[in-house]
């Protein structure tokens, strides 16, 4: 499959290395052409060299959006550092360019729940830290 | 009207005085610290401090009760989700967007935020209004409406030049409505008789431009 992740964080890195490891086509698009050192980074080989794409761009440039393939992308993710960006670009994906699964990292809990009811795919990790402290606090 | 106001730049701020002169109850959210004090010893307790794209800072402003969303940020993701969340999830129905970088209005179309305002659009339409040279000029889109109003300058040879408003062969949903030569504007009758060098004005359904042309101006308005 071919993967587009957007935001080349410690998340989408990560997401990016291991999708790349399983067998998949994996395309990633950040703004910070430093951010490629993260993808380099635990590897034997650079990011390209083992078979990765990578663009430098903005993640709402439809421009950038095209050059890193999001018209032939079966999954894409959104984990930007912003949850405005993501929300958008998820739904440029999903309704634009009809990308068959997209899923957003959103931090506001408030959002990522209001988004998900009307049908976006959304993981948020502040609400898994906040019921992980719970739990902690509730012994 | 109660109209809430995001983003609290220049735009933002002049809207809201213009808007409370209007005698309209306003409230301006602005998410940078030093901008909010500043605004805030002129507008008192009409400017709030906060994140316009957080529901609880939307509500806190009272947008449940909110006729107009007027989303001027200088981040247009940011304007596309306040009046996203401000339609879908408050069902206000009267949203305006502001477009700062006009190659992200494909965007706003097709999350359907509309009306959508580029201060760089606007700026290029007077810019093609100013220099005859473009043909056909814009004046106005009722995109709702599905109608627009168009300038065209008449060149010399057209098929419209020398004949009168009622030989012009125009297509269904066209019809000039006004006449600009030389110091002044009017209203032309059938039997005006159109000239070169007129500008004509007309309203039309959007997408007969190339028909308009080719009676008007052919050749994109550059001489034959």
């Amino acid at each position: 499959m071919f993967v587009l992740i957007v935001g080349a964080g410690r998340v989408g890195s990560s997401v990016a290395r291991s999708a790349l490891a399983a067998g998949h086509e994996v395309s990633v698009l950040d703004e910070d052409p430093l951010s490629h050192e993260r993808l380099d980074s635990g590897m034997e080989t650079s990011w390209e060299d083992s078979g990765g794409l990578f663009t430098v761009g903005h993640a709402i440039e439809a421009d950038a959006l095209e050059e890193a393939g999001i018209g032939r992308a079966d999954i894409f993710i959104a984990s930007t550092d912003g949850d405005n960006t993501n929300l958008t670009i998820a739904q440029i994906a999903k309704r634009g360019y009809g990308v068959h699964r997209v899923v957003a990292r959103i931090m506001d809990p408030a959002r990522a729940a209001w988004y998900a009811e009307q049908g976006l795919e959304t993981i948020c990790p502040t609400k898994i830290a906040i019921e992980q402290f719970t739990t902690v606090v509730a012994g | 009207m109660y109209a809430i106001i995001a983003g609290g730049g220049k735009v933002g701020w002049n809207l809201a005085r213009e808007l409370m002169g209007k005698g309209h109850e306003v409230t301006l959210i602005e998410n940078d610290r030093n901008r909010y004090l500043t605004i805030e010893q002129e507008l008192e307790h009409v400017a709030q401090y906060g994140d316009a794209t957080e529901l609880w800072v939307l509500e806190r402003a009272g947008i449940q009760r909110a006729e107009l969303v007027v989303a001027v940020t200088g981040d247009d993701e940011d304007n596309i989700l306040i009046c996203q969340i401000a339609r879908e999830k408050y069902l206000c129905d009267r949203i305006i967007a502001r477009v700062n970088n006009p190659r992200n209005r494909r965007w706003f179309e097709l999350l359907d935020i509309q009306p959508a305002v580029s201060a760089t659009d606007l700026i290029l339409r007077l810019i093609e209004h100013e220099v005859p040279s473009y043909g056909l000029v814009h004046l106005l889109d009722l995109r709702d409406e599905k109608l627009e109003i168009i300038e065209v300058e008449v060149t010399t040879g057209a098929p419209a030049a020398g004949k009168p408003v009622s030989a012009v062969e125009l297509p269904d949903g066209a019809l000039i409505i006004s006449v600009l030569r030389e110091d002044g504007g009017f209203v032309p009758k059938a039997d005006t008789m159109i000239e070169a060098g007129d500008e004509v004005l007309l309203v039309l359904d959007p997408g007969l431009e190339d028909a308009i042309m080719e009676q008007f101006a052919p050749n994109g308005g550059r001489p034959a």
